[in-house]
């Protein structure tokens, strides 16, 4: 075959194709801490709502988003196996019982807001109304520290910093679970939320302080990459987009929380990222380049990817527009 | 504490078996869908939109209960099947994420205006939403499917050895990719989807009618299920009989590209000609239950059968024996059986679509019980057959994961301890066997609900759903 021939003996116009896609993982791993995230901020703020019509109006403002916003977690896990086949089968292999824990609390918190409107009567909701605040409480909290032990190379199951990064992720979410319903809500309820939106923000920075000493304290050989321009200025960066988010929130400038809520996500992704390059597995020693799959389906996959990307976030704008504006109080199945 | 590739391999089927139930609706329904919505943009009549809100219901729970388990299967590559995902990856890597970039987000953004948009969008947008629901379905079996028939009948690549691992090197993409065995597995699965729901939906629509007409209960919506009825027997009539023509053919290509699978669907231990085809056959004593050798059983046979089959025409045709292949053996007694039940579901379906188009147009499709009581017990049957195919497809294949490539054995992630993958698996039984028990109780909970009524649907066009009013207003 010569089209094999040609891409198969070098990258495709020369382009650092593995750095691209160790770039495009990290990417993908972001935006479902970013879109599914404050999905797990809306089920862990469910917890804060005890008015059943509150509740219905919470899970109205996710239900046509969190399906698609899933797929961004099934799209990591395929993109890291195409890309770095020999991380996607360390990584996971290494981490089993947490990710299965992961797993478990995703299916816990997928299953739960279908099952709670298929019924109304109040046990039935109060017991699935709980499985939904623990599954989305433990999804980005095992989440989180999954990323700390890829990014420190720890292999025991639970470390501290592996704990703080779980909870700072948590209390993203919620940050970001806030401006999702100040958009999707009005009036009064909208108005209450903006004081659960500092309280995370809060929380958050204080997490963020605390993981960065301890990391920097338990992995001395991260301290030069901690101090490094890059991550110094991540660092700024994320103290900016708190302001901005902060002040959005009491102004109501709601897209520009949102938007802000979508920047410290993408800051926290690119800071583990920019900590760990050009390394992708400490613990198996492998490197960006080392880990790469060879250049034939690399090729393969950067013309399927540039392809597809772009459609998908068509479909996004398509569904996030359709969609756009304070829910309906009696939006349901038509 | 069980040996991890054991427990491995069980905990896998153990998923995939409950997982392929969702899918298998989801693809199903999809073409239903489609042609719902059409109908219900392009009639006045009530019945179109009450289909499709219907059985949109039972898609959107199928479809997020599929999601929660695919994602488990997609990591157990990496956590239970790490020496497989580090061999293979090349080749199997991209599949799966051409599957979710391509096929699942389609799916998945469309879904959610497909299942909530009615109101905000345009007909014409709306109509291809569901056609982009449905070709996101179908796209994802392809990626699957290729992914999947790579390992049956591996090509394109070559293997190297790297650190003293054995890895897969793409090099003939389209050799890979449209692999021998892709087409016949597309072809078999989704014309068995379609096949599956059409026989839920006839049994479904069956009790109902069985219901009102023969036991006179009053059924509000019987022109709903009567429809939903009809609809289904012309799906059934057209899907069965394609079911088995492809499915026979499928069976040849299989002699060809893997004798060993097609001796252990055959129980034939000893190479012969002029073999028989068993329709049952049972071991002489009772310890060989799990193993019918053939030189044991006694059976009946049809004469010449599997040769005739193999060949495709010719009763004296030799066939490999399972003695001729070397090292361990496919368990043969569930790939026998498996496949003799699939096989004689086919058929009784063929008979159930036949039946139930005579009765029509002999102008008695609501009068004869025993024929909706044949479709009632027969609903569930084809998801049943789906599953007898893949257990053939897959336990067929073994010992090899990839066949004549990879060992099932070499497969498992090397440091996973025994503790771990018992205690997964149990985890997994637990939560795979509730899930599946929910779902049946939703699903049954949708049914006895029923469709939106009449007068409902009339509100709907004022723009407030008469679903949402029962949940708010208590």
């Amino acid at each position: 075959m010569t089209d094999a021939g040609t891409l198969a003996s070098d990258t495709l116009f020369g382009l650092p194709l593995a750095d691209i896609w160790f770039g495009l993982v990290f990417f993908i791993l972001g935006m479902f801490l970013f879109l599914d995230g404050f999905d797990f901020g809306v089920g862990i703020l469910f917890a804060t709502r005890d008015d059943k019509h509150e509740r219905e109006q919470l899970l109205a403002a996710i239900t046509p988003f969190w399906d698609g916003n899933e797929v961004w977690l099934v799209v990591f896990g395929g993109t890291l196996f195409a890309a770095f086949p020999a991380v996607y089968a360390n990584l996971f292999s290494r981490h089993y019982l947490l990710m299965f824990a992961i797993l478990g609390a995703l299916i816990l918190r997928g299953l739960a807001p279908e099952m709670y409107e298929q019924r109304e009567d109040e046990p039935w909701q109060r017991w699935w109304g709980r499985a939904f605040i623990i599954g989305s409480f433990a999804a980005p909290f095992f989440l989180g520290i999954f990323i700390a032990n890829w990014l420190l190379g720890t292999t025991t199951l639970i470390t501290l910093p592996g704990i703080l990064v779980g909870l700072t992720v948590v209390a993203l979410t919620v940050v970001d679970g806030v401006a999702f319903l100040r958009l999707k809500t009005r009036n009064e309820l909208r108005d209450e939320f903006r004081a659960d939106g500092y309280r995370a923000l809060v929380l958050y920075f204080i997490l963020v302080v605390l993981t960065l000493s301890a990391v920097y304290l338990t992995a001395p050989e991260l301290r030069s990459a901690l101090l490094s321009p890059l991550v110094v200025g991540l660092v700024v960066v994320n103290l900016v987009l708190t302001g901005i988010y902060a002040v959005a929130t009491r102004s109501d400038r709601y897209y520009v929380a949102f938007i802000a809520g979508a920047g410290l996500v993408f800051t926290l992704i690119s800071t583990v990222a920019g900590l760990m390059y050009p390394a992708i597995d400490r613990v198996r020693g492998l490197t960006v380049e080392t880990a790469i799959v060879s250049p034939l389906p690399l090729n393969i996959m950067s013309i399927g990817a540039a392809l597809l990307l772009p459609l998908i976030f068509l479909y996004f704008g398509v569904l996030y527009s359709v969609f756009s504006g304070p829910i309906e109080a009696d939006e349901s199945y038509q | 504490m069980l040996d991890p590739v054991l427990a491995s391999r069980v905990q896998f089927a153990l998923t995939v078996i409950v997982h392929i139930i969702f899918p298998v609706v989801s693809m199903g329904l999809a073409p239903f869908l489609i042609y719902f919505t059409w109908k219900d943009i392009r009639s006045e009549k009530a019945v179109y939109e009450q289909l499709r809100r219907f059985w949109t219901r039972i898609f959107a729970v199928s479809f997020a209960t599929g999601t929660v388990t695919g994602l488990v299967l997609e990591f157990e590559f990496g956590t239970n099947f790490a020496a497989f995902s580090t061999t293979a990856g090349e080749l199997f890597g991209g599949p799966l994420a051409l599957e979710g970039m391509m096929a699942f987000m389609l799916e998945a953004t469309f879904l959610g205006i497909f299942v909530f948009g009615r109101e905000r969008v345009s007909d014409r947008f709306y109509f291809l939403s569901s056609i982009a629901v449905g070709l996101g379905t179908w796209l994802s079996a392809v990626w699957i499917l290729i992914a999947n028939s790579w390992m049956q009948t591996p090509r394109g690549f070559e293997l190297v050895m790297e650190d003293g691992q054995p890895i897969v090197h793409l090099v003939d993409p389209l050799a890979a990719y449209l692999n021998p065995r892709f087409p016949w597995m597309f072809v078999h699965m989704q014309n068995a989807a379609v096949e599956s729901v059409a026989l839920l939906m006839a049994g479904i629509g069956a009790y109902y009618v069985f219901r009102h007409h023969v036991w006179g209960y009053s059924i509000d919506n019987i022109e709903f299920w009567e429809a939903t009825l009809k609809i289904a027997l012309v799906v059934l009539v057209i899907t069965a009989p394609l079911q088995a023509i492809h499915g026979d053919l499928y069976a040849r290509h299989i002699v060809e590209t893997q004798p060993q699978k097609f001796a252990a669907m055959e129980a034939i231990w000893e190479t012969d000609s002029y073999v028989p085809e068993y329709i049952v056959a049972f071991p002489t004593s009772i310890q060989d239950l799990l193993d019918p050798r053939a030189k044991e059983i006694f059976g009946l046979g049809i004469p010449g059968g599997a040769s005739w089959l193999a060949s495709g025409g010719d009763p004296q045709a030799t066939i490999q024996g399972l003695n001729e292949f070397e090292g361990p053996q496919p368990p043969v007694a569930i790939v026998f059986w498996s496949f003799r039940i699939m096989v004689a579901l086919g058929f009784w379906f063929i008979l159930l679509a036949f039946w139930g188009v005579y009765r029509w147009w002999r102008g008695e499709l609501y009068e004869d019980d025993l024929l909706h009581k044949a479709l009632m017990l027969s609903a569930p049957l084809g998801l049943l057959a789906v599953e007898l195919g893949w257990i053939v497809t897959e336990v067929g294949r073994q010992p090899w994961v990839i066949q004549g490539v990879m060992k099932t054995s070499d497969s498992v992630s090397p440091g996973l301890t025994g503790a771990e993958a018992t205690a997964t698996l149990v985890g997994f039984a637990i939560v795979y066997l509730g899930l599946l028990t929910l779902y049946t109780y939703v699903i049954v909970r949708i049914i006895r609900t029923g469709p939106p009524d009449g007068d409902e649907l009339t509100t709907v066009e004022s723009s407030s759903s008469s679903q949402s009013e029962v949940s708010t207003d208590d």
